[in-house]
């Protein structure tokens, strides 16, 4: 090996300590790419997968009662490729061992097992018997959470008539990847289920035979949706057809997607930034450590060494320590990765997993570490290079400083003499204060952000489970009722208060923008359920008008003021002009949103409700699921606190686990800047130091004006790091929208302050380091090797 | 005489930091023969580095001429001093300039690698006495060794000119008079042209020409009739 290369790896070896922390800031910024968005395609790629192998439809629709000869027109609307037809419907179910009333959605299945859409991916068992009038496959996310297995045994009102029914089998099904109770706004395995049935067994119940109550369609590829939609909603509308929509409008994949595009936003925003600073960061301290070198370098010019094989030889120190790094964080993002996607894959249940490996990525996040690296060496190394080598051996000429204050004032000793070396230090060297002040900034600066995101988080359950959805519990109906039946409700055991709640599906539409939604209506002082806002004020809903999501608002273009066409999906099916009162900041779904009365008048029928939001007495809360249980006419109840537990545990777990490792990777990054600022300014400080140290200051005495710069630095940073942070979380707010799920722009002064504490933290553990280093300066050594 | 191996004309040089500009050589005229040993004796800041610096292409004169043999050295740019330090100039520093990450054996290589017809790096160190230290660190050599290191450095490449700047400042007698006798040893051996930039008059009495500084200029050429041997130096 030649002398050279000799050197390099022994320099690399010596400042083990800065390579690493480098290397930690390189592979902070590869890995937070290399997760992000390995894990996202390894998602996208098993859902795409998913989809294909198990036939997932492109559009559903609901009707009351349909015939079979109809499935032969609806196959020949243009563009289909092929239709389905089956049987849905909701039912209560009772659980052996469980308080808590269930939902089942039964859904039949075709002589043949399995159907041509939609299929099932059975876990375990065996598809029922088609003329069993018992036999049932669960989900078995429902199994599992109550160990059932094939042979178990649970029972069912169907139609008003309790049924015994036996497991024979557990399946996932792409249409139910997400499955939600009626009024439930998380997933609970334990209390809904999709519940496979014999064709025959579910038509008998029903006394549906020869009819299908709801429909899948696959498109050809060049199929037009909406022209599809619109045919078959007029196929349907003679049979009670509910408005039929595509995927965009299906539950399931409608929450996956705008799952995977939340955590494709956050990897689009906070990875890229990460890798940019660290870039920034690797830049300024390698072209400290190069211009470090100096000396070396002039005497290399001085033996006759060409420029370009210096050049070279910085080059391949600053390659070898980056390449430390990409190596580390390529290993770390892809470990990482793999353990969000498994956690990503426990939560949503997909059957199998892709791991798509995306080369593309690493060359971009090594690329452009590399980069950095090498360009803040060549800066460095240009303008040493460009010296007279004899002029290059000598140390820099020092700065020209000045008076920090006037010399009478410092004759009195305002300022000790360290205290002036300090901010002289500081003064006399603008751009390298500077650039460690930006540094530092940027790391509390990403710091902030990445806390906000599991702040946020908390933030949104606040705004939900405790000010918005106060209510216990929801009891949902298999079909609208009355709105008396509020007063038979509130008549139930344990019931406190009771307040009625209607849905109605819509299309709202202005101009050639419409987006199906829910529009819903509660009456003028609803205390349970309650509407905020972005100032956490409950909103008031105006008489004459609608109030509408502002997420959904701009998805049409309307605003305050503006009419807008809604077509009602339900009953009467008119389509009616209304304005647009208000626009509601709120952080779920999209809907519009007005006064029951309104609403009744709108759909010209009596007050009806879905649904009725209750509050219980605790202590009566078994009465009040017994009675539930027997009450045929109700498909389901939705429990609040199960919901916030479910939420906690399922969507936010997925980001809190993203926030924690970005917060871990930023604190690795800022770890790294902090100590590489640190050590440096010692190796620069060198000779004044061991100066000192011979005129008799003490270890502490030097130690001291080292702290005090470094604390000024660190504390200096600061401001600007919160504004960057806030920058950052706005970012992160802005991008992270979507049409499920909204977060608040909330960083509170506790983010703050863990940031800051965290960069604290890191300066105060390279100050250590530093001391240990000033123990070891070898006065006598350091004084003579330089001239 | 034979023919001159450096031919100085007017070589001036101005440095300019801040508001001061500084003349540190000021119209200096010098023939150096070919082998000769010569010593630049003078107080601090009287030019004798500068126009080392200048003679071993480290720095560029404002003004004048200077030739290496037939080669106007004030007329190379960068890259062309490169190669002439590469080729013909060897450098002994008073602080030695040793890389510290690299042996005493490596510091060497670190010439031979790159010079065209180099002797060995143990062959250069044996010339100084240091064949028993070869793999020891910079750290690990006292500070006569670390400057017979560099000596070895200098000379591995067979350079027509050595060029020491204060080799001995940093050293006790005994181990400077052990420095000069390497650099005398090299001379004879090897012919190389010795240039010795003192401040310790007792080495003039191993020249054949003692320079005297002052001012940035030459003031005085002492030509010794004999040139006395390291062994019978003392300071």
């Amino acid at each position: 090996m030649s002398a050279l290369n000799t050197k390099l790896l022994r320099d690399v070896r010596r400042l083990w300590a800065q390579s690493l922390a480098i290397a930690f800031v390189v592979a902070g910024g590869v890995a937070s790419l290399v997760m992000a968005v390995g894990s996202l395609n390894s998602l996208e790629e098993t859902r795409i997968a998913y989809y294909e192998r198990l036939q997932f439809a492109d559009v559903f629709a609901l009707a009351r009662r349909a015939p079979k000869n109809l499935l032969t027109e609806i196959a020949e609307i243009p563009g289909v490729a092929s239709a389905e037809g089956r049987i849905a419907k909701l039912a209560l179910l009772d659980v052996p061992q469980f308080a808590a009333p269930a939902t089942g959605e039964f859904i039949s299945l075709p002589d043949g097992g399995q159907p041509r859409l939609n299929q099932l991916y059975l876990r375990s068992g065996r598809l029922p018997q088609p003329t069993s009038e018992h036999e049932v496959v669960v989900t078995d996310g429902f199994a599992k959470a109550h160990s059932f297995q094939p042979g178990s045994h649970f029972s069912a009102i169907l139609n008003g008539r309790k049924r015994d029914l036996v497991i024979v089998g557990t399946a996932l099904t792409p249409e139910f990847i997400y499955a939600l109770g009626p009024g439930d706004r998380v997933p609970d395995d334990s209390r809904f289920a999709i519940v496979w049935m014999a064709e025959k067994a579910l038509a008998a119940a029903y006394d549906l035979d020869g009819a299908f109550s709801s429909v899948a369609l696959k498109l050809l590829p060049n199929a037009s949706e909406p022209e599809v939609i619109k045919r078959l909603d007029a196929l349907l509308d003679r049979y009670g057809g509910q408005a039929a929509y595509g995927r965009r409008d299906q539950f399931s994949d409608a929450y996956i997607k705008h799952g995977m595009e939340m955590l494709r936003n956050m990897s689009r925003t906070l990875p890229p930034i990460f890798l940019l600073v660290a870039a920034f960061l690797i830049n300024l301290t390698l072209t400290r450590i190069v211009a470090l070198e100096r000396e070396q370098i002039g005497l290399f010019k001085a033996l006759g060494y060409s420029n370009r094989t210096i050049g070279l030889h910085y080059i391949k120190f600053v390659v070898v320590i980056v390449a430390i790094g990409i190596v580390v964080g390529t290993a770390a993002g892809t470990w990482l990765g793999a353990y969000v996607t498994k956690l990503y894959r426990d939560i949503v249940h997909f059957p199998f997993l892709i791991f798509a490996a995306t080369p593309g990525i690493y060359v971009i996040a090594g690329a452009l570490s590399l980069a950095a690296g090498v360009v803040g060496a060549i800066r460095a190394l240009r303008s040493i290079v460009a010296l007279p080598p004899a002029v290059a051996m000598k140390p820099p000429a020092p700065p020209r400083y000045r008076r920090v204050l006037p010399a009478a004032l410092s004759v009195r000793q305002i300022l000790s003499q360290p205290a002036v070396m300090m901010v002289r230090n500081i003064s006399g060297h603008p751009f390298r204060a500077t650039f460690t002040v930006v540094g530092l900034s940027l790391s509390t600066g990403i710091l902030v952000a990445s806390l906000f995101l599991s702040g946020t988080m908390e933030n949104l359950i606040d705004v939900t489970f405790f000010m918005a959805g106060r209510q216990d519990a929801t009891v949902s109906f298999v079909e609208r009722r009355n709105a008396n039946v509020i007063y038979q409700v509130a008549r139930l055991p344990g019931v406190v208060a009771v307040e009625p709640y209607r849905e109605v599906p819509v299309r709202i539409r202005k101009g050639p923008l419409e987006r199906r939604v829910m529009l819903n209506a509660r009456p003028a002082d609803a205390d349970l359920n309650r509407i905020i806002d972005v100032d956490l004020r409950p909103v008031v809903l105006p008489e004459g008008g609608l109030a509408i999501s502002s997420w959904l608002g701009d998805l049409i273009g309307a605003k305050a003021g503006d009419v807008v066409e809604i077509d009602l999906l339900e009953g009467q099916r008119r389509t009616v002009s209304l304005p647009i009162t208000a626009l509601v900041e709120d952080y779920f779904g999209m809907q519009g949103m007005m006064d029951a009365a309104m609403l009744s008048r709108l759909m010209r029928e009596v007050p009806t409700v879905n649904a009725v939001n209750v509050s219980l007495d605790i202590s009566r809360t078994g009465e009040f699921y017994d009675t539930i249980k027997r009450l045929p006419s109700v498909a389901g109840l939705a429990l609040q606190r199960l919901s916030l537990a479910n939420f906690r545990k399922e969507m936010a777990v997925i980001v809190t686990t993203m926030a924690t490792i970005y917060t871990g990777l930023a604190a690795l990054i800022a770890f790294g800047v902090v100590y590489n600022s640190a050590r440096i300014s010692l190796s620069e400080r060198a000779r004044e130091i061991a100066s000192l140290r011979v005129l008799g200051f003490t270890q502490a005495e030097v130690f001291r004006i080292l702290l005090f710069e470094l604390a000024l630095l660190t504390l200096l940073a600061q401001p600007a790091g919160w504004s960057i942070g806030y920058a950052l979380a706005w970012l992160l707010k802005t991008r992270m929208a979507a049409d499920v799920m909204r977060t608040r722009l909330v960083v509170d002064t506790l983010t703050y302050a863990l940031a800051s504490g965290m960069v604290m933290a890191a300066a105060l553990a390279s100050a250590l380091a530093i001391w240990q280093r000033l123990a070891q300066l070898d006065l006598v050594s350091v004084l003579k090797t330089r001239d | 005489m034979t023919q001159p191996i450096f031919t100085a004309s007017a070589l001036t040089k101005t440095y300019v930091t801040g508001e001061v500009e500084v003349r540190a050589l000021n119209n200096v005229d010098l023939e150096i023969a070919e082998q000769e040993v010569a010593v630049l004796l003078g107080p601090s800041g009287s030019g004798k580095t500068t126009l080392l610096n200048i003679m071993g292409g480290l720095d560029h004169p404002t003004s004048g001429r200077l030739f290496f043999r037939n080669l106007e050295l004030t007329r190379l740019n960068d890259r062309g001093l490169t190669s002439y330090r590469r080729q013909h100039v060897g450098f002994v520093f008073q602080f030695y300039n040793l890389v510290p990450s690299l042996t005493a054996y490596e510091n060497v290589a670190l010439v031979t690698e790159i010079a065209s017809d180099p002797m060995r790096p143990d062959e250069a160190l044996a010339l100084v006495g240091l064949q028993e230290r070869m793999h020891h660190f910079p750290a690990q050599l006292s500070g006569g060794e670390q400057q017979r290191v560099a000596i070895a450095r200098a000379i591995a490449k067979r350079p027509a000119v050595l060029l020491c700047d204060e080799p001995t400042g940093a050293l006790d007698s005994k181990t400077g008079i052990r420095v000069i006798d390497a650099l005398l040893g090299v001379n004879r051996q090897l012919g190389t042209t010795t240039l010795i930039i003192t401040h310790n008059a007792g080495i003039q009495q191993v020249a054949d020409r003692v320079l005297f500084f002052a001012d940035g200029g030459i003031s005085r050429i002492q030509e010794n009739e004999r040139r006395r041997d390291a062994a019978e130096l003392s300071w």
